[in-house]
């Protein structure tokens, strides 16, 4: 980028920086806008009512202090499970398996988080969060490692590994982990203890604020270290990754470590902060969520804590919509490809806002299956 | 391509190159056998059971094959399965033609086909976008517009193909079908053959590995990819229409439950090849049938680890014995016409 010197170089500076952040938020803005005009004309021709049914959605997930908690908590596991993908995706790979990371994550948060007693809060919780992240960085290393050397493609594995801990974390909670009170029927853990809750300040739970802060620390990991740069490249081509002296199965297993354990957090901190107990069913999907998440955020770690709240948002909010306006919560679904497909066809959506292309936003993340 | 050529130098050069499945072939004709002449009734059962669990994979994994083949990854096939099972429902319910119903599931999954080529080959939006789209959407759709309450009108049914069927053990298992299911391995042998031994095959391979030589070349680079993505879609919609008016009947929210997914595995493990992906799809459909049985017969184990069993295994063979499995080289690439 070259500067054109002016009169006021303070000015064109600030004018340029605005300009930019246009650029950058644009397509997003235009996109969502998009997805909620064609859910109201969907929400139309079926009969409902799009300013009742996006009012509903307002309310419940921004209305009132306890809304915007509630969208908080979705919003927390989404921002990890967002990062484990977006994460593999800088390095080449294609976590399809978020969703098994986290499971196995939030039970195993859940067992250390009512099994060991007498522990302070200040130890308990990072204890617990810690357990959580590890087994799933542990259950990402198999895909990894597979990968790198037996050839085997890391979707089939982690999808099938998905399967797996489906199968795991239900036999564990209707068996040597089940909670063993006499009034419990369901197939479930014990409530974690209180000194292992992450708490909620002011309406905002921590958790929150981790994931956050996560976020900013991998930002800092793929583009500020050494091992970010040698994982992108890798990401980028394995083959030049090879001949510059980069060690790739090591690199595409360290991948899939970091992937899972950020999975293995997401799934952790919605044991501890949200359900308080591992529960089948709970966190269903939102490994699968956490794929749109990073798509939705250009598989940039801060690009993902925006796309994270939008759909916590609209999770938040869907159940108050179901409830007050009488329509489906699947409308969310909907909007939300509609929203994606907008980000993702920016050639359409700069068209519509008679916009130039840039070839640098572009989202391109699959190099093709072979991987190279 | 070189894989087509070394086929043709002879049978007995194949068998020592593909040590491995001839084995594997060898044990399981000797298996079925000597089960069949233990206990013919179960055998039958779980054999049945294999060919119509492995039918919605197959025609999944067909489906992504003719992508993958023309360069273009799908992984929306979950949501045109999804979305292709609903609305053959809805015709079943509100025609009452089940043939009708097929059609118009078939043609669901091909208008989502035309989707997904528009935004990848047209758009040359990211193709696992383009197939997460799909995903998402049908999730949406079939959830916001599901019907609680709706009755089907008929299912279809198995249909014996005179003597065949009176074979023992092969006549019950493979000529005593329902349509779908015979369509299914008929397709098999249809693509296998259209790819490898047509001009249309040919072409769709070159736009696969090679699409600026196949352009050089004179062939229209995005046509071939619409029509192969198109015809797959068509082939998935197949495979939904399996779920509601052979499988199960009717339709429930999510009920592909992973099939999409698991096609694609499928397809990998398979090779890209439609007989590679057939023998994955019916390890797939044994294990399942054999876990139904070995409930059945009261073994003592919990059944979430017999429930692993396919994923695991899977993931076994993978490693140990496909390995590395190259990809069309132009697949998930999309074209720009220089």
């Amino acid at each position: 980028m070259t500067t054109i010197p002016t009169t006021n170089p303070d000015e064109d500076r600030k004018k340029k920086w605005l300009r930019q952040i246009w650029h950058g938020i644009s397509i997003p803005v235009v996109a969502v806008f998009l997805g909620l005009l064609i859910g109201a004309i969907i929400l139309l021709i079926s009969g409902a009512s799009p300013i009742e049914a996006y009012s509903a959605l307002l309310k419940g997930s921004f209305g009132s202090p306890a809304a915007i908690q509630r969208t908080l908590e979705k919003t927390t596991p989404l921002i990890f499970s967002g990062l484990a993908v977006a994460f593999a995706f800088k390095a080449g790979l294609f976590n399809i398996g978020a969703q098994g990371q986290l499971l196995i994550g939030a039970i195993v948060a859940a067992f250390v988080g009512y099994s060991i007693e007498g522990l302070p809060p200040l130890i308990h919780i990072p204890l617990a969060l810690a357990a959580g992240g590890l087994a799933g960085a542990l259950y990402g290393a198999i895909p990894g490692i597979l990968k790198a050397y037996t050839g085997a493609h890391e979707v089939i594995v982690t999808i099938m590994l998905n399967y797996v801990a489906y199968n795991i974390t239900n036999y564990l909670v209707n068996g040597p982990w089940k909670d063993p009170s006499p009034t419990n029927v369901i197939a479930r853990t014990a409530r974690i203890l209180p000194s292992a809750e992450l708490p909620i300040i002011n309406h905002i739970p921590l958790g929150f604020i981790i994931a956050v802060l996560t976020a900013a620390l991998v930002w800092w990991l793929i583009y500020r270290t050494t091992l970010g740069f040698e994982l992108r490249t890798v990401g980028l081509n394995s083959s030049a990754a090879q001949y510059a002296g980069i060690r790739v199965a090591r690199m595409i297993i360290l991948a899939m470590v970091i992937s899972g354990l950020l999975a293995g957090f997401g799934g952790a901190v919605e044991t501890l902060g949200i359900v308080r107990r591992y529960e089948p069913g709970f966190n269903v999907g939102l490994g699968f969520d956490g794929i749109t998440v990073a798509l939705l955020g250009k598989t940039s770690p801060f690009g993902v804590i925006p796309a994270a709240l939008l759909l916590g948002a609209m999770r938040a909010g869907s159940n108050v919509m179901q409830l007050e306006a009488h329509v489906a919560k699947e409308i969310i679904d909907i909007i939300t490809a509609v929203i994606l497909f907008f980000v993702a066809a920016d050639v359409i959506t700069r068209r519509i806002i008679r916009q130039r292309t840039a070839d640098d936003d572009q989202v391109t993340l699959s190099t093709g299956w072979s991987g190279k | 391509m070189e894989l087509t050529a070394s086929r043709r130098n002879g049978s007995i050069s194949w068998l020592v190159k593909n040590k491995w499945l001839t084995l594997i072939a060898i044990i399981v004709t000797g298996s079925i056998i000597f089960a069949y002449a233990t206990n013919d009734v179960v055998t039958i059962a779980v054999l049945a059971r294999t060919i119509r669990e492995s039918t919605p994979l197959i025609l999944g994994a067909l489906c992504g094959l003719l992508g993958e083949r023309s360069g273009v990854v799908n992984i929306g096939i979950e949501g045109q399965m999804l979305i292709a099972a609903f609305i053959a429902f809805l015709a079943n319910v509100y025609t009452g033609n089940l043939v009708l119903a097929i059609i118009i599931g078939a043609l669901a999954g091909a208008l989502l086909g035309a989707f997904l080529a528009f935004m990848a080959v047209t758009l040359k939006m990211d193709q696992i976008i383009g197939g997460t789209i799909i995903n998402i959407l049908a999730v949406g759709l079939t959830g916001y517009f599901y019907v609680a309450g709706l009755t089907t009108r008929g299912k279809l049914q198995p249909i014996s193909l005179g003597p065949l069927a009176d074979i023992p053990l092969i006549g019950p298992v493979l000529f005593k079908n329902p349509p779908i299911t015979y369509l299914a391995i008929i397709l098999v042998f249809v693509v296998h053959y259209v790819l490898f031994y047509t001009r249309w095959g040919l072409r769709t391979r070159a736009v696969g590995e090679h699409p600026s030589a196949a352009d050089t070349v004179g062939i229209n680079v995005y046509k071939v990819r619409y029509i192969n993505v198109i015809l797959g879609g068509a082939i998935a919609g197949l495979g939904g229409a399996y779920l509601t008016l052979e499988g199960v009947g009717s339709f429930e929210r999510m009920m592909t439950n992973g099939r999409g997914f698991l096609a694609l595995a499928i397809l990998i493990f398979g090779k890209w090849t439609p007989f590679g992906a057939w023998g994955a799809a019916l390890l797939f459909g044994f294990t399942y049938a054999l876990q139904t049985q070995l409930q059945f017969w009261g073994v003592n184990l919990p059944p979430q680890f017999i429930g692993s069993m396919p994923y695991i295994l899977t993931i076994l063979v993978l490693a140990g014995f496909v390995g590395r499995s190259r990809a069309p080289a132009a697949s998930g690439v999309p074209y720009e016409k220089g």
